[in-house]
């Protein structure tokens, strides 16, 4: 009877329920466009993207138990133990040959890139937390915080996956940004990548350069690499202002749309919800960042507020590159939109990213009750 | 411990980077808006355009029949395999799959992959045909969803008479890519759809093809049929009914034998075309699939010229049997039939002498025994006389120079040589010894087979026959020639006598039928020039000249001769002489008229001995291209454009040289 008058039954009301209940509509959204996506049937996608989803939640509101001083503690060793974990992703491709992404841990299949998105963002949240005010900008500092970065951006760019590194390079960035860095140091690094586009050009795949190329010019080769693009935005075109109605969509039945319950699930969703579908589904997302934003601000700590906006804008990142892919206003990139796409390791990560915000809330709600 | 000046930089940091995603989230919601309201009409139809699909049911064409309704060219089923260039995304990885279903010789592989690179995308690409229907129903499951195969259930086209029509009815083939950019008809890239390359099949392909169905359907991105949505049923092509019979077609064909000719007969009162034989000709059911390159080339080079409609298109001096013609424009002229002219065997007009075939000349010669004797020196004095005005004038009046309204492409019109012509062909004057080799059939006349059967049915009835060949309405009337009766009875006694007379040229075409009477003319023009060193040896036989230099041999004729009702005109390029070799084939054809069996008799041994030189230049020619052989495949559009042979118009001012007796 003590265990249930404990204090972490005291803690679950202090949690961000509001919060909880946006992201269950977003889940249960999706949920809706992948019975829609499989032709009107649970199987395969929705039924068990429900489960995944429910016990990911139950664990995401577990992490949100854990005070945030306990994440500043164990911020190195995380970082590390990923780290690590990213190397050992490399050798053993290394030695099997061909890009390897995840380590095989016998149970799941454990991905550090993803992983590490998160964890960029806690180590220089740490990092960053003891550098006192006015010396963020010096070399001293700013040089190991860097190397911070592109220690883990390196090992994920020779997987190669572009996508993960640069969303890992952005979490850097904004955690930077947010911490103070001089924004003309923004501009200059800026400046510089537009100058080193090129040289880095050469060093792409051809898939990734052919990728790019279709981005700017999808009307070349429509039924080739332009595919993809061109579907989507018929798809999402066609949709209209209502939408051709739940289980009506011809570009995803029909199978013109490709990775339609992945990568392409918003021009799915699109095409059967029209704008209207769209709009929410933004909207949603846009409360979810404001609740991760104000949470942030009114953080006690330097760690807190930097972890707590960094993971944000990492939620960001991949719905704001997700939605530009399919709308054609960015190359295809693998990555998927969250809580919505079919896929678990995208989940996973999200779902501990608001774990660690939602704890951060919890830990600066006011006064007891 | 929490700085609040810090804080107020983070705030203040925070804010920003809140700025920059909301104006991302407004840039997106403003793009999607773009998307599905400011742009979405364009996108729906283009959604729908990729969800419904139109698919054409192509009509079956039109069957051609005979007289008595007798099949020419009738569809039987046709299951095939079939590459559609534009949608292959891997030929290597196609094929393979391909492999695992059909057996693909090497051969084979070399023709399709030939045939991709070769053609313009859009034109399908036969993989193999006549499939069996385990075969296709085995592509049709496992194939599916490879793109760009399609197992195809279609019709084509079958000539159950094979050669013997060929020329007549033509050939099937697909469409050139250049009629699909004229066109623009979506039937003309149909899997396997055939339009008419020759003959009748080309001339009255758009009353064969019938109009295409439509279906509407929606179809998955893999082109599988989910629905359909509409249909609207396709129109068969018109039967054509042909006024040919075709057993005669046949039978004439097979009298031919291995000769090189064309055998007309026209019904001297309806004008129905009853036969209309070119031999040898070329199966048009190989034609219309893939024709081998080897048979291609095999056929392009035969002297016997196997790819030309000889009937329509053939060139011929008309030789004797053009004499009919003077004959005529003698009588028109008031010249007395009893009026005899001496031969001597030689003309002399200015510096020059004309030879009669006859070397030592005929003796006193008119009208009567002139046909018969077919004396040159009695048409040369009436020639001269009534003039080349007069004779062109009568040739014309008969059915010559001109080409009729018949479905036949490519007809040739041939030359009735006038003075008007020759002002204005060669500006030059014309001359006397021209008038001398004209009234005689050679010179510059020269005439199709088909003219001199049409010739043939207006002297026999005394009316403008017209040939026809469309089996349609009732049989037409012809209005009279405006010849007189009498003038006709005198040109029909000497063709009675050319076949029965005791010294009439084609005694061998004598009717076998007690109480048909044939009548006829004989014709044998040369075809080249004798030079004066053999004129000064003498001139060799014509058995002894090698096959291209020997002269056609013509013979024209109608039956009974009392109540004319068949008109015929037999030719045999090279075939040495008219009266011994072309007329017993006209008398055969026109017996079977009257008397199959009979007819049908004299053939076994005919056939026997073409088959036996076939036989022989068969092992000739292997042993010729043993090292050539390829298995190459013609296009599939392919179209036989054979220019008709010209004849070298020996001088025509020249003096007629001796001949061979008739």
């Amino acid at each position: 009877m003590d265990l249930l008058n404990g204090p972490w039954v005291s803690q679950l009301t202090r949690l961000p329920w509001g919060l909880v209940s946006i992201v269950c509509a977003i889940a249960g959204f999706g949920m809706v466009v992948l019975y829609s996506a499989a032709g009107g049937s649970l199987d395969p996608w929705a039924l068990k993207q429900g489960i995944r989803f429910a016990v990911l939640l139950g664990a995401a509101l577990a992490l949100a138990l854990v005070p945030p001083e306990r994440w500043l503690a164990l911020a190195w060793p995380i970082y590390g133990v990923l780290l690590l974990a990213l190397l050992g992703v490399e050798l053993v491709g290394a030695v099997k040959g061909g890009s390897q992404r995840w380590l095989d841990l016998g149970i799941i299949q454990f991905q550090p890139s993803e992983m590490m998105k998160l964890g960029i963002v806690l180590i220089l949240a740490r990092y960053y937390h003891y550098v006192p005010k006015g010396y963020e900008t010096r070399p001293e500092v700013l040089l190991p915080a860097l190397g911070l970065i592109a220690l883990p951006v390196g090992l994920v760019m020779l997987q190669p996956d572009l996508g993960t590194a640069l969303s890992i390079l952005f979490g850097g960035a904004v955690v930077l940004f947010l911490a103070g860095v001089r924004l003309w140091l923004f501009g200059a690094a800026a400046a510089g990548v537009a100058a080193l586009l090129p040289v880095a050009w050469n060093f792409l795949h051809d898939y990734q350069k052919r990728r790019v190329l279709i981005f700017l010019d999808p009307e070349s080769d429509p039924r080739g690499a332009g595919y993809h693009i061109t579907q989507s935005k018929i798809a999402i075109g066609s949709g209209g202002l209502t939408g051709k109605g739940f289980l009506n969509g011809t570009q995803s039945h029909l199978d013109y749309l490709p990775e339609l319950h992945t990568d392409f699930v918003f021009a799915t969703m699109a095409e059967e919800w029209g704008l209207m579908g769209g709009m929410l589904v933004i909207a949603l997302y846009g409360m979810v960042l404001a609740w991760g934003i104000r949470t942030a601000v009114k953080a006690r700590s330097q760690f807190q507020r930097l972890l707590a906006l960094g993971l944000t804008a990492t939620l960001f990142f991949y719905l704001a590159i997700n939605m530009m892919m399919v709308m054609g206003l960015a190359p295809v990139v693998g990555i998927p939109l969250p809580l919505i796409s079919w896929g678990g390791s995208a989940m996973l990560t999200v779902m501990v990213l608001l774990g660690l915000v939602m704890g951060i809330a919890r830990a600066n709600r006011g006064p007891k009750w | 411990m929490d700085d609040p000046v810090r804080r107020i930089g983070f705030s203040r940091r925070a804010l920003l980077l809140g700025s920059g995603m909301a104006a991302t989230g407004l840039l997106l919601a403003g793009r999607m808006a773009w998307l599905a309201v400011f742009e979405g009409e364009t996108y729906r139809l283009k959604a729908e355009g990729n969800r419904i699909q139109n698919r054409l049911i192509p009509p079956r064409r039109g069957w051609i029949v005979d007289r008595h309704g007798k099949p020419i060219a009738l569809n039987r089923p046709d299951y095939r395999l079939e590459l559609h260039p534009s949608d292959i995304e891997d030929l290597d990885a196609t094929l393979i799959a391909i492999r695992r279903v059909l057996d693909i010789s090497l051969d084979e592989e070399v023709r399709i992959r030939d045939d991709v690179s070769s053609q313009p995308s859009f034109m399908p690409v036969v993989v193999r045909q006549d499939l069996s229907w385990g075969e296709f129903s085995a592509c049709n499951v496992r194939l599916a969803t490879v793109p760009g195969v399609a197992a195809v259930r279609s019709f084509s086209r079958q000539y159950p008479e094979a050669d013997y029509c060929a020329h007549l009815v033509g050939y099937v083939g697909a469409p050139t890519p250049e009629q699909y950019r004229a066109q623009k008809d979506p039937l003309l890239v149909y899997p396997g759809f055939r339009v008419g390359k020759d003959g009748i099949e080309r001339y009255a392909d758009r009353q064969l093809r019938g109009h295409a169905g439509a279906a509407r359907v929606e179809v998955t991105a893999r082109g599988e049929l989910v629905r359909e949505l509409d249909t609207r049923p396709d129109e068969p092509g018109d039967t054509l009914k042909l006024t040919i019979d075709r057993e005669l077609q046949n039978y004439a064909a097979r009298r031919l034998g291995d000769n090189s000719g064309s055998v007309i007969v026209i019904d001297c009162v309806t004008g129905d075309v009853l036969a209309m034989v070119s031999m040898p000709a070329y199966d048009p059911n190989i034609f219309s699939r893939r024709v081998p390159s080897s048979l291609w080339r095999a056929l392009q080079a035969d002297d016997h010229t196997p790819l030309l409609n000889k009937s329509a298109m053939g060139l011929y001096p008309p030789g004797s049997t053009f004499k009919m013609v003077t004959t005529l424009a003698a009588l028109n002229a008031g010249i007395d039939p009893d009026e005899a002219v001496s031969c001597s065997g030689a003309y002399r007009l200015g510096n020059n002498t004309w030879h009669c075939h006859a070397r030592r000349g005929h003796g006193g010669v008119n009208m009567r025994r002139a046909l018969p004797l077919s004396c040159d020196t009695y048409f040369y004095a009436m020639g001269r006389r009534v003039g080349i005005d007069a004779i062109a004038a009568m040739a014309r009046q008969l059915g010559l120079g001109q080409e009729y309204p018949l479905p036949l492409p490519g007809q040739a019109d041939g030359i009735v040589p006038d003075k008007a012509w020759k002002q204005k062909r060669y500006g030059k004057d014309w001359r006397e010894g021209e008038t001398l080799n004209a009234s005689i059939g050679q010179g510059y006349v020269l005439t199709n087979p088909l003219q001199l059967a049409v010739m043939t049915a207006r002297l026999a009835s005394g009316r403008a026959v017209m040939p026809r060949l469309f089996h349609a309405g009732p049989a037409p009337q012809f209005a009279s020639l405006g010849i007189p009766e009498a003038h006709l009875a005198v040109v029909r006694e000497g063709m009675v006598g050319v076949v029965n007379a005791g010294y009439g040229t084609a005694r061998a075409a004598r009717s076998p039928i007690p109480d048909v009477t044939i009548a006829g003319k004989t014709g044998t023009a040369q075809v080249r020039r004798i030079s004066a060193l053999e004129r000064r040896r003498g001139v060799i036989r014509n058995e002894a000249l090698p096959w291209k230099y020997r002269d056609h041999a013509l013979f024209v004729a109608f039956a009974p001769a009392e109540s004319p009702r068949y008109a015929v005109s037999v030719i045999l390029e090279h075939g040495i002489a008219g009266g011994r070799y072309a007329a017993p084939i006209a008398r055969d054809v026109l017996s079977f008229l009257f008397e199959p069996e009979r007819a049908l008799a004299v053939l076994p041994a005919i056939e026997a001995d073409a088959a036996t030189r076939r036989a022989e230049r068969q092992v000739a020619d292997a042993a010729a291209s043993i090292a050539t052989e390829t298995r190459q495949m013609m296009p599939s559009w392919l179209r036989i454009e054979v220019p008709p042979p010209s004849f070298e118009i020996a001088d025509p001012d020249a003096p007629q040289p001796p001949r061979e007796p008739e």
